[in-house]
Order: C-alpha cells, then structure tokens, then sequence
C-alpha cells in the first residue's frame, strides 16, 4: 500500500518545519546552562617555520581576555599525524603543541575572552615572529610521487592493454592538458564547536558529517578514553567533505576547555574556513585519446597531477571519470601528488569524478569534433560493457539511455553542430552535453529501533544529515516497512551515543543507514510475527502474506495492532538492532549511478560574460527513496557544476601559500540568478545488487558531469576550448568576434 | 539602558557598542535563528528585518538599533502555525542543510513587499515591476545558498507571492 | 574591533571641530563595521550620522536634484525622480551589492567606501593603502580586479562604487561641510584622487570633513545607459563598468558623457573619449576610436590585462546600444 510516506514518496522533509521557523540549533547555537566563553583563532602567516618569539601580554591584558593558550601552555597531545596506521580522520589533530608552523593560518594562539568582540580584538594584539623554512607551495605537472593509495582505496595508477601502442596506432588523436584551481567547500555553516570538560569527561557540540571518527581523532589527539568523549551534531550546515573529519576549531575548543575547565565556543570566522578546514587542491590532467577514423576510441590516457598537503594523506582520484566512462581497448590511468605546505587538502563534493569529469568530459567533447561527430552520437558510440579499469560486470548500466532520454527531452536534434552557429541578438548561443557516472558505495552501518507499546517507533544511528534528507529519508523506511505513520517514527541523529553508522560523506549515506535500518525493521517484524504467532486467537490466521499496515499487522482477514503485540511481548517496548555490510556484490560488480547532463548558454560577444539559459539532466540512481530530496540532491549538483565551470577559483599567492581571495565577496559561488531553470528527470531502475534498498548515491552524481557540459556549451556557442577552469570572461575575450 | 525590540519583545543592549546585531541577536536563548555565515555582508545568512526592510544584521552595530523593531525568522509564523512563505519553502524544498534558510526566507518576505511596493531591481525594464523568476532571481540574489537550493527557492516564493497577490 | 566611544549624533552642529583623524562618521556601517572588523579601520571616535536630518530627496534648481547623504541606496534608486529623469544613477545603483546592502548603505557612505583589493582586506600581507610605505601586495600578486588606468608603483587599487561612476558622468556635485561648520562644494569627479605617492588618501576630504549631500544637476539629453560587466550575474563588483548618455541627432554625436568604473583609484571620467566622440558620426568606427584615444596610457600588470580590451568592447558595445535608442526616440 503506498502512502504518503512510502518509500520513493516526495515526502516533506520531516525536519523541515524545524528549519525554516529557525529552531534548529546548529553546532554553535547548543545551549548550555551558562554561556560558554569565546576563542578566536591566531593564524601562522607564514607557510612553513618555526614559531621564533611570542608575545601574548597585550593580549592577555586587553577587556575580557580570560586565556591566551598557545604551545607553551596547551595540554598534552599526540604528535600530528600519530597514529600513523590509522587512517586520515581519526590521526591526531594536535596544534599547538610544538612552535613548529606546518602551514599558512595554521593556528599559533587560542584567545579566549568573554565575548566574541573581546576575543577577536586581542587576537590581533597578540606578537609572533616566525623563522620561515623554505616552502613548496604550488603543484602542477611537476608533481612526481606516486601515492600508496587514492580515496575510496583506488590504486594509483590503472594500465589495462598497451595504451602506447594504442595511441600510436590510432587514427585519430588528442593530446591536451586541463587543470582546475584551488576549490573550497564553502558550506554556509562555518565549522563550529563548544567543547566542554569537567576534568573527566568530555561533550563536544559540533558540525562533522562523521561521528564515530570524530569521537577517535579526539580520543587520539588528546589522549583521552574515548568513552569518556561524547560527540554532537545533530544539524550540520552543510558539509560537502570539508566537515567529514573534525577541524582545527574543534580541536582547540576542547584544548580550551580542558585547560581551562569551562566551556569554550570556537567559531571559525569565514576567513579562518578557508585555511583551518581543508580545500580541494589544483589540479593538471593530461588527456589523451586515440580513436579509429570511425569514432571508436582505442585508447584513454589520464594523467593527474596534483598538490597533497604534507603529512596528510588524501589524493583524489581524477581519472575516477577516464577509468570507467567508456570502453576503449587501451586505457592508462595515473595519479601524481607533490608535497605542498599549504593547508590540509581533501574530499570535497565527489571527489575524483566532479574535477575529474570537468576535465575529461570536456576532452571527449573535443575527441568528438575531431572525429567529426555528434557530441551524443560519440559518446553512445562508446559505451563500455563491463568496467574498462577491473573488467567486472556493471551491477547496472543505464548511462546510454540516459543520454538517449536526455537528448530527446533537451531537444539537441535542433543544434546545428558546427561551433559558433547559434546567435541571439549580440548573444552567442551554444548547447553542451556530458555524460554523467558517480561510483556507488556502501558502507558498514548500524542502528537500532525499538517499537513502544503506545505505537511509537524511535530510530537511533550516530549517523548526521548534512542536507542529504537523512531524517527523511529513514523516517520513510522505517515507516513503509512496519506500516506506520510517518508521524509515528522519530529519528535520532547525530550523537557518537548512538550506534555506529556510516556518516554522510560519499553519498554512501542514505543507502548504507538505510540498509541498516531496513535490515532492524525486517528483524523486527520478524519478532511481531514471532510474537502474533503464539496468540490463540491467530492461530488459524494467514501468516504466509502478512503485512504491515495502519499501524497493525495484517493476515488475510484478521488484523492485530502492533501496539498489543508490544505488551503481550511482556515489555514496554522491542528493540532491535540492525545492519549492513558490503559484501560480495562489491567485489563482483561495479557499480555506479549514471546521468547525462545538457547545457544552453549565452556568451555575449562584446563581454565574454557566460550565462546558462538551460540545464536539464537525466538520471538513473537505482531507487529513489525520496522524489523530492533526490531531486533537491541532483540540483545542487547542478549549481555546483556551474559554480565550477564559470566562477570558483582559490587564488593561491605562491609567495605566501596562502589563497588571497579568502572570503565571499571574491571567492565566487553562484548566485540565484546564475541558476537558470533547471529540469531534472529520474530513470528509476532498483539495482539489486547495490544494497537491499535498491538505491544508489545521488548527492554527488549530478555535480560529475554538470560543469563539463557547460564548458562544452560555452565551446559550442564560440568556438574556443578554454581549457583552464573557471572558464571566466578574461580567458574569451580575445577570441571573441 | 538601551533596548530594541526583537519580534515584539524588548532586547536590552550589551553596553559594549562593538556589539552588532547579530550577534545580539545569536547570543540570545530563542533567538538563534538567525544566521552567520560569513560576518561581513557577504552570504545573506544574517538577513532580518530592520524597521520593516531587510538588512544584514552582521554590518549593523545593535546600538545603532536603539529603539528599533527587529523581526526575525521566529517572528514570521503565527505561534506554531509556519507563515506561508515558509510552508511554501517546506513543500518546494526550497532548501537542504538549512542553514542559509532563516536568511532566505527573511530576505524573501521583504521582497515581495518591495515588488508590491514597485521599487525596481536590475532586471526590472519598462513593463514596470512584475512578480516573475527572473524578478526573484535578481532580487534573491543577496542569499548564497551552498546546497544549491535556488530553483527550488525560486518556486517557493513565486507560490507563495502569487497567492498573496491573488489571496483565494 | 578596537574598542571606540560611540557618540550619536542628533545635529550636524554636534560635530565638534575636533572630530579629525581620530574619528569615523558612522551611516549605514556596511563598509566602515565590515573594516572596523578587521581593524583595517580603528576610529577612536565613532560617530553615529545615521540619525541626522539628511534623508531627504528634494527637488534642486534649474531642474536639478538634492539629494542628502543619509538617502539610501534603495530609496535613491527607487525615487520616481531619479527613475525617469536619472535613470542612468537609478541603474548603477541597482547593479551594485545586493537589496540588503542597498537598504542599509547611504549615499555619503557609498562614494567613501574603500577598495576591494584583497591584499587592502588581508592584515598579514603589506599594503600601502593601510600602512604607508609598507609596500604594494597586490603589484606582483594577484591583480586580477584592479587598475589598468592611473595607477601608482605604490597603489593599483580601484575604487569599487557604482553609484559613483554614474553621478561623475552626471556632474554630480558634493556638498561638505568641515570640522569647523565651513561649507564647500566639489564636483563628484574631483572627490576621489588617483593614489600617486599616498594611496592612503582616497579621496581630498579633510579630517572631520562631513558629506552632507550630492547635487545632481539636469540630466543632459540623451539615452543613458550603465553596463556592469562582472563575472556573476549579481551580488559581484564590476571588472569594468560604463556609464554613457549620448545623444544623436541627425547620425552625429550631439553630447556625450562617459565614465568607468573598475579601472582606476577614482571613478573615471572619460573626457578624452567624450571630446573625440563631440560632433563625430556615430558610428563603430568612431566609437572605437573615441574607446583607443581614453585607453591609450591604459596599463595592465599581468592579472588585469584583460580589461583593457574589456573597457574597450564595453564602451563600444554601450555606445552602440544608446545610439540605436536615442536615433529610435528621435523622429
Ligand atoms: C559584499 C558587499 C558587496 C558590495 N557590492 C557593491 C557593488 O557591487 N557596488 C557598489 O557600488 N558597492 C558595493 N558594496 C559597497 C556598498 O555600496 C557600500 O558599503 C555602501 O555604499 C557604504 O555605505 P554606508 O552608508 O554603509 O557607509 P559606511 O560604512 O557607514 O561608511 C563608509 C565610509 O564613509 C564614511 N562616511 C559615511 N557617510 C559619511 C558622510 N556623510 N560624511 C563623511 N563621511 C562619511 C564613513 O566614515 C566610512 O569611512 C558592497 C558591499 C558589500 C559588503
Ligand atoms: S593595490 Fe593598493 S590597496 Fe591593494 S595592496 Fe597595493 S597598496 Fe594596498
Ligand atoms: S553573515 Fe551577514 S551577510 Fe553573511
Ligand atoms: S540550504 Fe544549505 S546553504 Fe542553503
């Protein structure tokens, strides 16, 4: 029976009403019985050294200043990085702890003061001189060590056939290089943490998408049980990577209060954001592509070069998009790091493929024209049958169709296919298409409900939602399988109390936590069946096609409410507790959701001002759990990729390793009105082998596609391939008309 | 002492004049609402109503504010009844981790007042001042909203304006 | 924020001859908090103007507009007057910032707002604008959105108003009044300098000076029109803007007034155009020889290159556009 809250219904967020009346309390707003004191942030601003002479009296003295803690005076801590067969989330964080500056706005001092206005006027009395250590501060293509591993455990480098030979032999070929700039994750909630210490243990209200890390890397940098350290976020201001593990402002909070025996509230300012939590780095991609004269490709080639920053292992897999879009008989993919002394470096929205596929997806456009071929019509013709890097099956592949169903929709046969054909008064008009593949991943998560007798159901997992629609989303589940109202179910998030869940990051969340709560409820049922079964009165009851309905359990004609199955359970309440792990069909299939994203814009031709006029997408993301939030998932994908296309670019200053344009008025998101009408449909197809939900991550699918059709748009409208992003007026201009 | 009014209920200022209005605001129980996304005039998250037009509270020194009507995102619903706009902000979804929301919808309120009032915007042409997409795009314009909520804000507020225009 | 004694003031003639260096006048505080924050500014004395009686829009002489300081950037770009007979100020205005901003920021406030230069905005990095001789970051940095004309060796800022660059092409004038209740006239134009040796001085104000309003004179006849080009679609400042009234008659140029925004330390008038352009046909040609002759000591240093072509299509293309409007409005 559907209802309103089935699962894949574009159910309302249940957390919504919260939102919008501002009663949910983000990490900084958590109330405690007495407000907690102030820090503010003193950055290094130098890249590398030592810290040579510090000097906190004026600071200490300046109105309200209760602390200035700096390396002299901080409590203990594991070294950085400690321990070091641990992965990057839970090493330790420890700062200040030694005079040693690892990277620009590295903090140097922790003020703390009674009010805000306090705190951050005495930061700036506070004098360091600083011994500067020559700094690597820029990566390119001189990037030359091979990482042990990639994010997610990708290998480094994928050679399948002879991808020389392949390229030598072909007829057609193309051997350009892209690069993407420094990206920040720019949630709108700066990261914020209260830390509170009574000698033994330790709370911690903060803004992190994973929990259960969060809980070690604090056990491992202060060197505490973590039992005795309790983690909360239950409402997360958005995330995008930059909040997967907990950042500098937490770390200080709690060696705040710990010092000091009182609460500290750490709000990193937006300026400290963009250097005290983590950034996407720069990176080069070499592309080279061999094809027959016919448009086959024979051969991909992917080289990435880009910067990791030093004692900090992430390095993002860029060829994620050239590994497994198409097929080709040769394929040589290889990833490049250089150590940099510039602050951490990590996973931002969709790592690998969304940087990664604004680069590839942009090259095949132009493979496409040199084969003299439709953009669409080339990339079908190129559809691969298994995946091109393992040789396993595909669980599901739907991309063909995808674009299909796109073109059709976005009505491409009306593009003319030469560059430069289209024009609207002083506007020239162009249309880009991108194919669109996002790996799907489950993760280990558990969770556990329990049933009251007065028909209420509570669900607790440590996992968050970061605007994913978690809440939702398990609200559906759990209400769909068990038959109840959506009212009736109540999520709990956010709290390392909890059992131990996936976290949101990957876009593995909902389907993982969802699994898990999928398999408590299945349990569950199972137990209320169990119980219904030993009932004299059902004894003769149809068993075989029981169902949960209105809150009761239905067999054939006879119907019994689960609230009385409850109480003749001789408690007053089940509980039960639920989970998943991946399994065999992670190592048998690859898996992946998959889109094909078209763009219109505008390039005026006096300016080189790009605007898109247009998007629309296709996607099959194995089950929708939720209509509504998939596709609120699937825009802000979309945005993104305009963002990335046309607008956002750090500004490194090499001379400082620090980025220059550390705030909103320059660091440039896309506003409301750079987002044109936006169409978005779903090819709903449950994957079997995903999880057993059916469904498969959508937070980070749409962003892998959606820039690069825009930059494919903006070539067709003019005729130029701009090949460093964003694609930003200066770099059309001379080509213009 | 000096005081504002937030929502109808008096505020009395912090007697150090650093103090802005947000964080006036943000260091109040119940008042929370509001948001701070970058301090400076440059996200929107901080959008109220200052005297009936909407401004950016992180700018704005409280004890500028003296005897001032500050409304907030508490103060839009009726009691637990959501005002429309945030209903509509509800149903269109015309959001996702929330936290630039209490701005957009503030931002929005003030907005459809501005159009009924006709004052222009930079898209507005000769036709004069209209209720359309492109109209709210420009004019919310001031609000980033990092998850990409735009289009669905877009929706929510033409809904919700429209009805006001024509209430049925 | 250095701690600063605030002072409301209820009457201009509270403005004691002492309020000097030492002291900020307070308006809509969306440029001087935003700073205050950073301790780029440090007033000792805060003084809160924005309760003044300066708030009016009147009509001036000979068809003319007075317009007081405290006018907000909302109220001036909404005011039918300003709409139909200014609309070239109405349409700068409403390309600048965002609603919020416009509601809160005056019109004093806006021609006294600093630059964006992001080396201005960051403490750490040396900048001579914020402390003399300390050196110019942005010189061999990033330069991306700064001057291509009239720069110094020791500033290559812009001055960011939009509003500005329409009341310079408009003969707007600016009426002070000093420390010591002395009053004085300017032209817009001859507000702000250009940085030579003491970027530190953005405009010739006096320590204490107070802006009590803008005179707008007549509009001169024509179509006027303001381009912003920006890399958003809004909520950006202009890499270049124009700002152009131009009258046709009979395919010739009868008068012209031209300004730039976001090309130098001061709103640029374009005088050197504007003559060229005086009695010419108005054609591409022209218009493009009118855009070489005002951008022939234009300089770029590296990062803003680019705007030296952009300053020139951009003029052409607003010249363009005026000139079909007005040959369209004249019979
Ligand atoms: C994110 C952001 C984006 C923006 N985008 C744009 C844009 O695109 N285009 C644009 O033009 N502007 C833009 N602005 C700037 C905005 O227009 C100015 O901040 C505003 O106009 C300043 O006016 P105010 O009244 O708030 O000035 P205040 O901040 O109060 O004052 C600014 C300066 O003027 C002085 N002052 C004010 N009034 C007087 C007076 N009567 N006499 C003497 N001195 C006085 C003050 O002492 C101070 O030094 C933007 C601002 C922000 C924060
Ligand atoms: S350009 Fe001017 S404002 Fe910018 S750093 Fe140089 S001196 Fe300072
Ligand atoms: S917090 Fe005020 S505009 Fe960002
Ligand atoms: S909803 Fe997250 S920033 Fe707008």
């Amino acid at each position: 029976m559907t209802n309103s809250a089935s699962i894949g219904q574009p159910l309302d967020r249940v957390d919504g009403p919260l939102k919008v009346s501002g009663a949910a309390t983000y990490a900084a707003e958590h109330q405690l019985d007495h407000a907690p004191l102030v820090g503010w942030i003193v950055e290094a601003t130098i890249p590398t050294g030592r810290i040579k002479a510090l000097d906190t009296s004026a600071a200490e003295n300046s109105a309200g200043v209760v602390a200035v803690l700096t390396h002299r005076d901080s409590p203990a801590q594991t070294p950085f990085g400690e321990p070091d067969d641990e992965g990057r989330f839970t090493q330790s964080r420890a700062m200040l702890r030694d005079d040693r500056i690892r990277y620009h706005g590295f903090p140097v001092a922790l003020v703390i003061a009674d009010t805000l206005a306090n705190a951050r006027h005495a930061a700036g009395l506070v004098e360091v001189s600083y011994e500067s250590e020559p700094a690597v501060t820029v990566a390119g293509e001189d990037a030359d060590e091979k990482p042990d591993e990639l994010d997610g455990g990708l290998d480094a480098d994928v050679s399948r056939g002879d991808f020389e030979r392949a390229y030598g032999d072909a007829d057609v070929t193309l051997d350009v290089t892209y690069s993407t700039p420094n990206q920040a994750a720019a949630a709108m909630e700066p990261h914020a943490t209260i830390a509170e210490y009574d000698g033994e243990e330790l709370w911690v209200y903060t803004s992190v998408q994973l929990i259960g890390p969060a809980v070690q890397v604090l056990a491992n940098t202060l060197n505490l049980d973590p039992d005795k350290i309790r983690v909360l976020s239950p409402y997360i201001g958005g995330g995008f990577g930059s909040k997967l593990g907990l950042h500098n402002e937490a770390v200080l909070a709690c060696l705040g209060a710990m010092h000091l025996e009182r609460p500290v509230k750490v709000v990193q300012h937006r300026r400290h954001v963009f250097h005290n939590a983590p950034h996407r780095g720069n990176s080069v991609q070499r592309i080279r592509l061999g094809a027959s004269r016919d448009g086959k490709l024979q051969a991909i080639g992917h080289d990435s070069f880009m910067p990791r920053a030093r004692d900090y292992a992430f390095a993002e897999p860029t060829g994620a998009s050239a590994r497994t879009t198409y097929r080709t008989d040769a394929l040589l993919s290889r990833h490049r790091v250089k150590t940099v002394d510039i602050s951490l470096i990590d996973s931002c929205r969709a790592p690998g493929h969304s940087i990664g596929s604004l680069a590839f997806e942009s090259a095949i456009d132009e493979m496409a024209y040199r084969c003299g071929q439709d953009p669409v019509a080339f990339r079908l013709a190129n559809m691969p049958d298994k995946d091109p890097s393992s040789g396993k099956p595909f669980s599901s592949h739907d991309l063909a169709e995808c674009l299909r169903e796109g073109a059709a929709k976005f009505g491409w046969d009306q593009r003319e296919s030469a560059p430069r054909s289209h024009e609207r008064g002083r506007q020239l008009v162009g249309y880009g298409v991108a194919s669109t593949i996002r790996i799907n991943i489950l993760v280990k998560s558990t969770t556990r409900i329990r049933l009251s007798d007065d028909g209420s159901l509570i669900a607790w997992a440590n996992m968050t939602d970061i605007g994913t629609g978690t809440y939702t989303i398990l609200t559906q589940i759990a209400a769909d399988i068990l038959g109840l109202p959506a009212g009736q179910v109540q999520i709990e998030l956010g709290d390392s109390a909890y059992p131990a869940s996936c976290g949101s990051g990957g876009s593995f969340g909902a389907g993982s936590s969802g699994s898990a709560l999928r398999d408590a409820c299945m349990k569950l049922r199972e137990k209320l069946v169990d119980i219904a079964r030993k009932q004299e009165s059902l004894k003769s009851a149809d068993f075989d096609g029981a169902r949960f309905e209105r809150g009761k359990l239905v067999l054939g004609d006879k119907e019994v409410p689960l609230t009385e199955l409850v109480r003749q359970s001789g408690h007053d309440y089940l509980e039960v507790e639920g989970k998943v792990e991946p399994g065999e069909e992670h190592e048998k299939y690859s898996q992946h959701s998959y889109g094909a994203q078209f763009a219109e814009v505008t390039v005026d031709r006096d300016t080189g001002e790009v605007r898109v006029q247009r998007m629309l997408g296709v996607f099959s993301a194995g089950r929708i759990l939720n209509h509504k939030t998939a596709r609120s998932q699937l825009l802000g994908g979309m945005v993104w990729g305009i963002s990335y296309a046309l607008l956002e670019e750090l500004m490194l200053d090499e001379r400082y390793g620090a980025f220059v344009n550390r705030d909103f008025a320059e660091y440039h998101l896309a506003v409301n009105r750079d987002i044109p009408e936006v169409e978005i449909h779903f090819r709903e197809q449950p994957d079997s082998h995903s999880n057993p939900l059916g469904s498969k991550g959508i937070g980070e699918l749409s962003i892998s596609g959606a820039g690069a059709a825009v930059a494919n748009a903006v070539y067709h409208a003019t005729g130029v391939r701009v090949r460093n992003f964003p694609i930003t007026l200066d770099k059309l201009l001379e080509h213009l008309p | 002492m000096a005081e504002l009014s937030v929502n109808g209920q008096q505020v009395t200022l912090s007697d150090d004049p650093r103090t802005t209005l947000l964080d006036t605001l943000r260091e109040l129980p119940g008042f929370t609402g509001t948001k701070k996304g970058c301090d400076h005039g440059q996200c929107g998250a901080c959008t109220v109503l200052l005297d009936g037009r909407r401004v950016n509270a992180c700018l704005i020194l409280a004890v500028q504010c003296e005897g001032c009507e500050v409304t907030t995102i508490e103060g839009l619903g009726e009691g637990d009844q959501l005002h429309p706009l945030q209903q509509a902000f509800v149903r269109h979804d015309g959001f996702q981790c929330g936290y630039c929301t209490p701005g957009q919808i503030c931002s929005a309120y003030a907005m459809l007042e501005e159009i009924a009032n006709g004052e222009p915007s930079d898209v507005t042409d000769e036709d004069g001042v209209r209720l359309s997409r492109d109209e709210i795009r420009e004019r919310m314009s001031g609000n980033l909203c990092r998850c990409g909520a735009y289009a669905n804000i877009v929706d929510a507020i033409l809904e919700a304006g429209q009805r006001e225009e024509s209430p049925s | 924020m250095k701690p600063f004694d605030y002072q409301r003031i209820g009457a201009v003639e509270e403005i004691d001859a002492d309020a000097g260096e030492r002291s900020s006048f307070l308006a809509g505080g969306t440029n001087l908090v935003d700073l205050m924050k950073h301790e780029i500014e440090t007033p000792e004395r805060l003084l809160d103007i924005s309760r003044l009686e300066l708030a009016q829009i009147e009509d001036g002489d000979q068809g003319g507009l007075r317009v007081g300081t405290l006018v907000t950037n909302t109220g001036l770009a909404s005011d039918a007057r300003v709409r139909e007979r200014w609309p070239l100020l109405s349409s700068a205005l409403l390309a600048g910032a965002t609603a919020q901003l416009r509601n809160r920021a005056t019109t004093g406030g806006n021609l006294l707002q600093r630059t964006r230069c992001y080396y201005f905005y960051d403490t750490a990095r040396p900048c001579n604008k914020r402390e003399p001789g300390e050196g110019c970051g942005a010189l061999a940095g990033h330069n991306r959105i700064h001057a291509i004309l009239g720069a110094s060796e020791q500033c290559i800022a812009t001055h960011p108003s939009d509003m500005a660059v329409a009341m310079v092409a408009l003969d707007a004038r600016v009426r002070l009044r000093a420390a010591d209740g002395s009053q004085r006239e300017l032209p817009v134009e001859e507000l702000h300098r250009l940085p030579g040796d003491h970027p530190e001085r953005d405009t010739v104000l006096q320590p204490g000076e107070l802006i009590l309003g803008v005179d707008l004179p007549a509009p001169p006849p024509g179509r006027h029109i303001y381009r912003k080009v920006r890399d958003r679609s809004s909520y950006a400042f202009a890499l270049v803007s124009v700002g152009a009234i131009l009258h046709v008659a009979d395919g010739k140029v009868g008068s012209v007034r031209i300004a730039f925004g976001g090309v130098a330390h001061k709103p640029w008038r374009a005088r050197k155009a504007e003559q060229a352009l005086q009695g010419q046909a108005a054609t591409e040609e022209n218009f493009l020889k009118a855009a070489d002759v005002e951008l022939a000591d234009a300089r770029g240093y590296g990062g803003n290159d680019f705007k030296i072509p952009l300053a020139r299509r951009t003029l052409v293309a607003v010249l363009r556009d005026a000139a079909r409007a007005t040959e369209e409005s004249t019979p």
